[in-house]
């Protein structure tokens, strides 16, 4: 078979302050005609950088050696009107944000012609003709009425898809797909891939995707190139690479998913918070006179109450209301309806009083690179809520964010240190010890292993079990991931569009969903155990 | 604690308080890679320094005498003519030669009947065979006019350069390079104050502003429209008239009107940082608003706010040569470059005026804009620097 894309001995390294970074060390890989490879692997492998380099669209601080050789064209040395005639004609791109990628202020209509009438040279009524056409591929409904949209306007899914539309307008011969459905809400996902896979078919593309997540590559991808630090360790068909990995960094990664069952709650264990129809309403204004003219209703009457020791599962897809449903209970933002805490009532404490109870309940959110303050030392960020609660008797800050740090499998001698100098697993432990070392009762995890690497992730879903144990603590876990809702829930609570839609026992939701939401859910998420099975 | 032996240690050891953060380093490492920014910052640095001790360079006072074997020090104290065995007690007119006769002499009566004679002669070193003698001497400063003397020497007004007054004088007779001296340090000095009282006043309102948001931000930013609308050159000029022109008292009216300059950028920044994890995090401590501002919020700011720094020195400086340039600005003897300029334009038979007051401006802005070029280039982090 011909080789539409061959990558040999790719070195990328990135030059700051005279000092070189190697984020790439001699790749060698190939794309045949009509193929689809997947190139695996968790942050920083560069997966991203391997795929960028191949059209030269690295910045200035980039050093690239080896060969690109793109159906026989050598792309390292070609010129830049080469370099602008293949991308985006013969190379096209999806990027993992599809929010960020189209021009907010054009429209779908726009933003599709500018590309098609570059390449193509078409005017006119052909290029809404051709727009249309390129809609209705990637299956976006009624594409005559969307063509004015703007992208605000569309869902991530079908913003996702006006992407691919982009990507496709030129016919391209070789897609890159940079992690397109990292983005995307589970069931979209399925939708999006199965989208690619269809197209690919139909237009005899071949596709480089680049993904951290196995569960897309088992799906769609023909073969498979495991990345780590800069080097591929193992590549292969798909099949064989799952069936029988040889690296052990290929076999970590496989078996790095959440397993395991939270232990049981303790007996009589006292119920630490509460909430009874809870209820999340944002006012619309309209008019001169700002009069209400309805409501976004964020979170509609949910009800759920937690134990010591509990873990209640929070699902959804985004927009759901999970993060506002957490936000509220935190008292972080406006809510009706009555919360407790300990039974007594917060809702009606105003911000001083709530001071006193805040060392009760702490959060971890989801991104732990935007959670810590970059100008403060991890010792600053940890020892911050003692400032506003005080120090235990007889102790002083340093040995507390210590002990602390021992607790969540940190070194302590690291404290003096910034949150950049650590990987993002360190840091969401930073976090963790944050909210910890106030000695909580209850902790929101707002999304806590989402932007994490799997092998990462379990080792803080172990981490959150051991301490769930040892100090009885009451979680209240939102996730847009059932796999690790399953492993740490004890309770679940399914919400869609601010309803609850679905609430009980995770054996019982897990292994008999009543709703049919729920339903498919469920099989967007566990779709590979059910096709092995 | 699982083994309190290995952290004994990193507890005990007093915090490691770097003199500048990681990321302060890379931003010195990047500034000095820019040599026209280091050069400019040498050489300001120097010529700002230097200005600081005009007295010592430019004044009509001497800096040290010695009298009848007596050091003084005319800089520091005041000094009657009685103190040098003359007749007024109004300060010592250092430059008469009476009494710099008096001072070399010890005080001889003689002095006042031919002062330059015995001058010469006690420089020449003969002792003099009088009653009373005794050998002193004058340490003066290299230009021996302070920015309002008048300078005694024949000829019209504006006198052009010469050995005495190198960039010659003004309309007033007034040594030009010692009122550039007193003028560079001056708006300097303003420039730096109203730098900092505005900025003060600007971070803190576009902190409150952006932190609080909703209503308070709508009002204060109504407010500011209106502030901003106020022609500040006309209140400048009615307040001066009611209470008289003064140093301090501009410094207070530019701040005044100076301050929204920077409210935007805090603002804007702010409004940005209230969303971000950390800031939530930290309310979800209970730290407080104030706290939460300052600690967490306005390191975010400073990149912004020192953007937006030349634009305020420079704006300062600017804007006090303007109202001197009008003749609304300080007293008309402080040593302004301003009316400096004025004067040029007035006397356009003597171009050294002009000349010089072009060439300081010159010269001044543009090593303040090479300077603060660099910084805002050190401070840029998508910029890489091989």
């Amino acid at each position: 078979m011909s080789r539409i894309l061959d990558v040999k001995d790719l070195v990328v390294r990135f030059r700051q302050d005279g000092a070189y970074t190697d984020a790439v060390r001699g790749v060698t890989f190939h794309v045949d005609k009509g193929e689809t490879v997947a190139l695996v692997g968790e942050s920083g492998s560069g997966k991203s950088v391997t795929a960028l380099s191949a059209v030269r669209l690295l910045g200035d601080s980039a050093e690239v050696s080896g060969q690109v050789n793109y159906d026989g064209q050598e792309m390292t040395t070609a010129s830049e009107a080469d370099l602008r005639r293949v991308r985006g004609n013969d190379i096209s791109f999806i990027f993992q944000e599809p929010m960020t990628s189209l021009n907010p202020l054009h429209t779908l209509e726009k933003q599709l012609a500018e590309s098609i009438e570059l390449h193509q040279g078409l005017r006119g009524p052909a290029v809404r003709a051709k727009i249309i056409e390129l809609l209705t591929q990637v299956g976006i409904r009624d594409p005559e009425t969307r063509l004015g949209a703007y992208p605000h306007q569309l869902s991530g899914g079908q913003r996702q898809r006006v992407m691919i539309a982009m990507a496709l307008a030129n016919g391209p011969e070789l897609l890159i797909a940079d992690e397109p459905t990292t983005a995307l809400d589970v069931t979209i996902q399925a939708q999006i891939l199965e989208l690619l896979a269809d197209l690919k078919g139909r237009m005899g593309m071949s596709m480089l995707f680049i993904t951290h997540d196995l569960t897309i590559v088992r799906r769609i991808a023909d073969r498979v190139c495991v990345m780590k630090d800069g080097e591929i360790v193992e590549q292969g068909p798909t099949a064989e690479i799952f069936a029988n990995p040889q690296h052990p960094y290929t076999q970590m990664l496989l078996a790095a998913e959440s397993t395991g069952l939270p232990a049981p709650v303790p007996e009589g264990a006292e119920v630490v918070a509460t909430t009874e129809d809870l209820r999340i309403w944002f006012p619309i204004y309209r008019g001169l006179l700002k009069r209400t003219s309805g409501y976004v209703k964020a979170v509609n009457a949910a009800t759920l109450s937690v134990r010591a020791g509990e873990t209640v599962g929070i699902v959804g897809e985004s927009g759901s209301g999970k993060t506002t449903l957490a936000l509220a209970i935190m008292r972080l933002i406006r809510s009706e309806g009555p919360i407790t805490l300990h039974g007594k009532r917060i809702d009606d404490l105003n911000q001083r009083q709530l001071r006193s109870v805040r060392s009760a309940m702490q959060i971890v959110f989801q991104d732990p690179f935007g959670s810590l303050s970059p100008r403060m030392t991890v010792e600053q960020i940890i020892a911050e809520g003692l400032g506003v609660h005080g120090v235990a008797r007889g102790r002083n800050a340093r040995e507390m964010v210590a002990e602390i740090m021992t607790e969540v499998g940190l070194d302590p001698t690291l404290m003096d240190r910034y949150p950049h100098e650590f990987s993002g697993g360190q840091r969401q432990r930073i976090a963790i010890a944050r909210a910890l070392i106030l000695r909580p009762q209850l902790i929101v995890l707002d999304e806590p292993t989402s932007a994490l690497d799997m092998t990462v992730q379990v080792q803080i879903v172990d981490l959150l079990r051991r301490l769930q144990v040892k100090y009885g603590l009451a979680y209240l876990f939102i996730s847009h991931d059932l796999k690790v809702v399953r492993a740490l829930s004890h309770k679940v609570m399914v919400m869609r569009n601010g309803d609850v839609v679905e609430a009980g026992d995770a054996a019982s939701v897990f292994d008999a969903p009543e709703s049919d939401y729920t339903k498919a859910l469920m099989a967007a998420a566990f779709v590979d155990q059910s096709a092995s099975a | 604690m699982s083994d309190p032996a290995q952290t004994d240690d990193v507890v005990t050891r007093p915090p490691r308080k770097a003199w500048l953060s990681p990321l302060n380093k890379r931003r010195w490492r990047n500034f000095k890679r820019n040599r026209r920014a280091v050069w400019s910052l040498w050489i300001f640095t120097v010529l700002f320094v230097v200005s600081l001790f005009a007295e010592f360079i430019a004044n009509d006072k001497p800096i040290m005498v010695s009298y009848r074997g007596e050091i003084r020090m005319p800089v520091f104290s005041f000094y009657s003519e009685r103190d040098f065995g003359g007749d007024f007690p109004t300060e010592a007119a250092y430059g008469d030669p009476e009494v710099g006769c008096l001072i070399v002499t010890g005080g001889l009566e003689e002095c006042f009947d031919g002062p330059n004679a015995l001058i010469t002669a006690v420089e020449a070193g003969e002792t003099l065979d009088i009653e009373g003698f005794s050998r002193g001497w004058m340490l003066w400063p290299v230009i021996p006019y302070s920015y309002d003397t008048i300078v005694d020497v024949p000829g019209v007004a504006p006198a052009p350069p010469s050995e005495t007054n190198w960039l010659g004088t003004d309309d007033t007779k007034r040594d030009v390079t010692a009122r550039i001296i007193y003028g560079f340090r001056l708006s300097i000095i303003f420039a730096i104050l109203v730098t900092v009282g505005s900025s003060l006043v600007g971070i803190l309102a576009g902190a409150v502003q952006g932190y609080f948001g909703g209503w308070t931000d709508l009002i204060f930013q109504r407010f500011i429209e209106i502030w901003t609308g106020m022609p500040s050159l006309y209140v400048i000029i009615i307040v001066f008239a009611i209470l008289g022109r003064s140093f301090w008292l501009l410094v207070f009216l530019t701040i005044l009107f100076g301050w929204p300059a920077l409210v935007g950028v805090v603002r804007a920044e702010f409004l940005r940082a209230r969303n971000f994890e950390y800031v939530r995090a930290a309310r979800a401590l209970g730290v407080s608003n104030r706290v939460i501002m300052f600690r967490h919020m306005l390191p975010n700011a400073m990149v912004a706010t020192v953007t937006m720094l030349p634009f305020l020195i420079t704006g300062a400086i600017g804007g006090l040569a303007a109202l001197d340039f009008l003749g609304f600005g300080l007293p008309s003897s402080a040593p302004s470059l301003g009316e400096l300029t004025l004067q040029a334009k007035q006397n356009l038979q003597a171009p050294w005026l002009g000349f010089t007051a072009f060439f300081t401006f010159a010269i001044m802005l543009s090593l303040l804009v090479f300077i603060f070029e660099g910084v805002r280039d050190a401070f840029d982090p998508r910029k890489t620097f091989s």
